[in-house]
């Protein structure tokens, strides 16, 4: 979204001034002149820029944004089909997809009713913040609503990366180990909610739901847990009553950003990735 | 994780800063990478010879400087190690963890011509 990044007019660049270091006599200086520059510049730094915009974006617009991740084939889309079919009507919904090729998942979601965009990430195994913004071009306007966002089947990269969401959340279907939780420990760590999927298959498996949520807790204390079966519809609504809460919630901050003339923004600062 | 994509984004920043400081060639680069960061200082070394081809950053030295993590343990109320996560903390055994530090990718100095 330009009116959010400022791409296309002008690229958002670093413009932190950079200080020379002292000059070293570590080095030769048969080189010709090489000089050593201290720029302490944060590789994520401008992801974060990008994902702090759309976080301002939703803030001021009371949009409660859910960026949903598991390993492919954990079940994301179904639960969504079903998520979205639930809320519509009642609030403003629309969906992200993020995929590497096709627009299949968007198809699914569309066939609700519901606005969805396929973002297509070609070799990139996640999706980032940029074209998170980009995406919002493509959907109508979503004031006081839910955005949910389904990135790259992936369990590794897409933990690094803040989309400018307000909760990550990690879906865990029951035909996976119960042990992924401490095996790929970042996304765990990143995300606030666990939903385990798929429970209807939970006399067909060996899957210890206990053993899961202890290994979640290991990984982050803080992490919330919910059970579903995506396909059938059990528990949902819990995770509904979740995603009702975050979206009062939202609509209020922005309410009260309004009456007080100022925007609420996330404490998040560039210089280190957020911890928790 | 993606340390190509890390690699690619060490690329860009180093041309922005060629651009904004009129140097011609970067040789050395010194970037320091968090335990908790999820990088691979290997992969990084690979991803980095590949993507700094053609650039300003063509053959430059890559050193990494690993950062060991830090967390809070609630329980004994100190500053603790952490090398990943879902570790105890090593003093009380327990997993009330709180990250300090160590999750950081940051490009500390380069070395320019």
């Amino acid at each position: 979204m330009c009116g959010i990044c400022g791409c296309g007019t002008s690229e958002m660049v670093d413009t932190a001034p950079a200080t020379l270091a002292e000059h070293r006599h570590d080095h030769d200086h048969d080189a010709g002149g090489a000089r050593m520059v201290r720029i302490e510049q944060d590789i994520m730094a401008k992801n974060q820029r990008y994902a702090d915009a759309n976080r301002h974006y939703f803030a001021a617009h009371g949009i409660f944004v859910v960026n949903l991740m598991s390993s492919p084939g954990a079940g994301k889309t179904t639960l969504l089909v079903r998520a979205v079919e639930a809320l519509k009507g009642r609030v403003p919904v629309a969906v992200i997809e993020g995929d590497q090729q096709t627009g299949l998942d968007a198809a699914r979601i569309a066939a609700t009713g519901v606005p969805a965009w396929q973002i297509n990430t070609g070799k990139a195994c996640h999706l980032d913040a940029h074209a998170i913004g980009h995406a919002l071009d493509h959907l109508p306007a979503l004031d006081g609503g839910i955005l949910f966002i389904e990135n790259v089947g992936n369990l590794v990269c897409p933990a690094g990366f803040d989309l400018g969401e307000a909760h990550k959340v990690v879906i865990l279907s029951i035909t996976e180990g119960e042990d992924k939780p401490l095996k790929y420990s970042d996304m765990f760590h990143a995300a606030d909610l666990m939903i385990l999927n798929k429970t209807d298959l939970l006399p067909y498996v060996t899957f210890d739901a206990d053993a899961a949520i202890a290994y979640a807790r290991q990984v982050n204390p803080q992490i919330d847990v919910q059970a579903v079966s995506g396909l059938f519809g059990d528990g949902l609504e819990a995770f509904l009553a979740w995603l009702d809460v975050g979206s009062i919630r939202a609509q209020q901050a922005a309410q009260q950003a309004t009456l007080s003339n100022k925007v609420v923004v996330g404490d998040r600062i560039v210089v280190e990735r957020r911890a928790g | 994780m993606h340390e190509m994509a890390l690699c690619e984004s060490v690329v860009q920043a180093l041309g922005e800063q060629a651009a904004a400081q009129g140097f011609a060639r970067v040789t050395a680069v010194w970037l320091e990478i968090g335990a908790l960061a999820s990088v691979e200082p290997e992969a990084m070394r690979f991803g980095f010879d590949v993507v700094t081809r053609d650039t300003v950053a063509n053959q430059a030295r890559l050193e990494i400087i690993e950062v060991a993590g830090e967390a809070w343990c609630m329980q004994c109320a100190a500053r603790v190690g952490l090398q990943r996560f879902g570790e105890a903390c090593p003093q009380c055994g327990g997993y009330q963890l709180q990250v300090l530090t160590g999750q950081q990718i940051r490009i500390k100095q380069i070395e320019v011509m």
